[in-house]
């Protein structure tokens, strides 16, 4: 074999190059957030479903409670705890956690999913409090 | 140990099919995660087979300033004020009767009538065209209860329905409409439209669902308009629709209105 010492050499070079992003940021990776439970969610105590479900499955949910409230005029739902709840993105749910942006956007601008317009139409609750809220009878 | 061709190939095939069988009988007879939970309507619901309404322009036309079912609707539904009429969203509104009726052509109309401004609003069409054209499916009619309904979410804002509407009964959101809601009226539990969807009175299809009455039918001092089940012979607005002469707009489209008038 010739020049075996330049391809050894330039094979060395060209793994610390590819992995060098890898060891560079060893160790410092950002610690995932925690989302903060406002004070009524943490006295309600449980969710609509068991927090691992949440957890992992409160898109496919959502989506679900839109599809049912909207084309099929169903808008309890019963969760599997027995407990009843309207089904309502904009009073139910921001209706307990109250601090979006505390709970919601902590984990969602950690992993990057931040373009959701559900906040173009339905108001979050920092919205709701421009809005002067009268006890009319609607 | 040798393995002919053929043993192999009947091997991989056999264990193949067990898999595929397998997997399919576990999701199928698996429990599944949320097997407790379920939907249901809510408990105070309205319901009917066919909601339609009456709108009483006799008793309408003695009260010629008042507002007080557009404003009540305005403020019930986030509806925002452009205040340029290329870009009005309009959901109740009034309408003079040669705009509403246009195939009434009489060459002598009532001089009363003839100025009259209607209370005019989307038809609830038993025959709807809008519903027909959308290729989403974002308009529907609900089967229950007959109502045209809005699914924004699934709005695209191609506006065929806009098109499809001979009653002008769609307004498109042209630009965001937040801003120009007024926040002091508002009703901050109800959502506001996004820009580049199409809106329309939906019979109050939210009050509907917790028992209540149409906004503008209760808001109405004069007991103009009438809300009730057409499909029910004793219902309100069958006894007004038989004690009444009523015409409906653009009846001749075949589009069969739910929304009548006492002229």
């Amino acid at each position: 074999m010739h020049d075996a010492g330049k391809i050894i050499a330039g094979l060395m070079v060209f793994i610390g190059v590819m992995t060098f992003p890898f060891w560079y940021n060893m160790g410092k990776a950002s610690p995932a957030p925690e989302p903060e439970l406002s004070q009524k969610a943490k006295q309600e105590n449980e969710c609509v479903e068991p927090k691992s479900f949440m957890k992992t499955s409160h898109m496919q949910l959502l989506n679900e409670w839109r599809d049912t409230a909207v084309r099929e005029d169903l808008r309890v739902y019963v969760g599997s705890n027995g407990k009843s709840h309207d089904i309502s993105l904009q009073n139910t749910c921001l209706g307990c956690h109250s601090n979006k942006d505390k709970f919601c956007d902590k984990c969602h601008d950690f992993v990057g999913v931040t373009q959701l317009y559900c906040w173009d139409c339905h108001l979050e609750p920092k919205e709701k409090e421009l809005w002067a809220v009268k006890d009319a009878n609607f | 140990m040798g393995c002919k061709r053929r043993e192999f190939l009947k091997i991989a095939g056999l264990s193949t099919l067990a898999g595929l069988a397998g997997k399919s009988a576990y999701e199928l007879l698996a429990p599944g995660e949320l097997e407790a939970s379920q939907f249901m309507s809510g408990g105070q619901a309205l319901e009917a087979e066919r909601w339609a309404m009456v709108i009483d322009m006799k008793k309408c036309s003695e009260q010629e300033e008042c507002r007080d079912c557009i404003d009540v609707c305005r403020h019930v539904h986030n509806i925002p004020d452009f205040n340029n009429p290329k870009d009005e969203i309009k959901w109740i509104w009034k309408s003079p009767f040669q705009h509403a009726f246009p195939e009434q052509e009489s060459e002598f109309v009532e001089e009363k009538l003839k100025e009259l401004p209607f209370i005019v609003l989307c038809n609830h069409c038993k025959n709807p065209p809008c519903v027909r054209v959308c290729p989403t499916q974002a308009t529907f009619k609900r089967k229950k209860d007959g109502v045209v309904m809005m699914d924004y979410h699934r709005c695209i804002g191609c506006r065929f329905c806009m098109a499809a509407c001979p009653y002008g009964s769609r307004s498109f959101n042209w630009r965001d409409p937040r801003p120009f809601v007024n926040k002091e009226e508002g009703n901050p539990e109800y959502p506001t439209r996004t820009k580049g969807v199409v809106e329309k009175c939906t019979f109050c299809d939210e009050r509907l669902a917790v028992g209540k009455i149409p906004a503008c039918v209760e808001a109405c001092k004069e007991k103009v308009l009438v809300f009730g089940d057409l499909d029910n012979p004793n219902s309100e607005v069958r006894e007004l629709l038989r004690t009444n002469y009523t015409i409906r707009r653009k009846p001749e489209l075949g589009t069969e209105p739910s929304v009548f008038y006492i002229v």
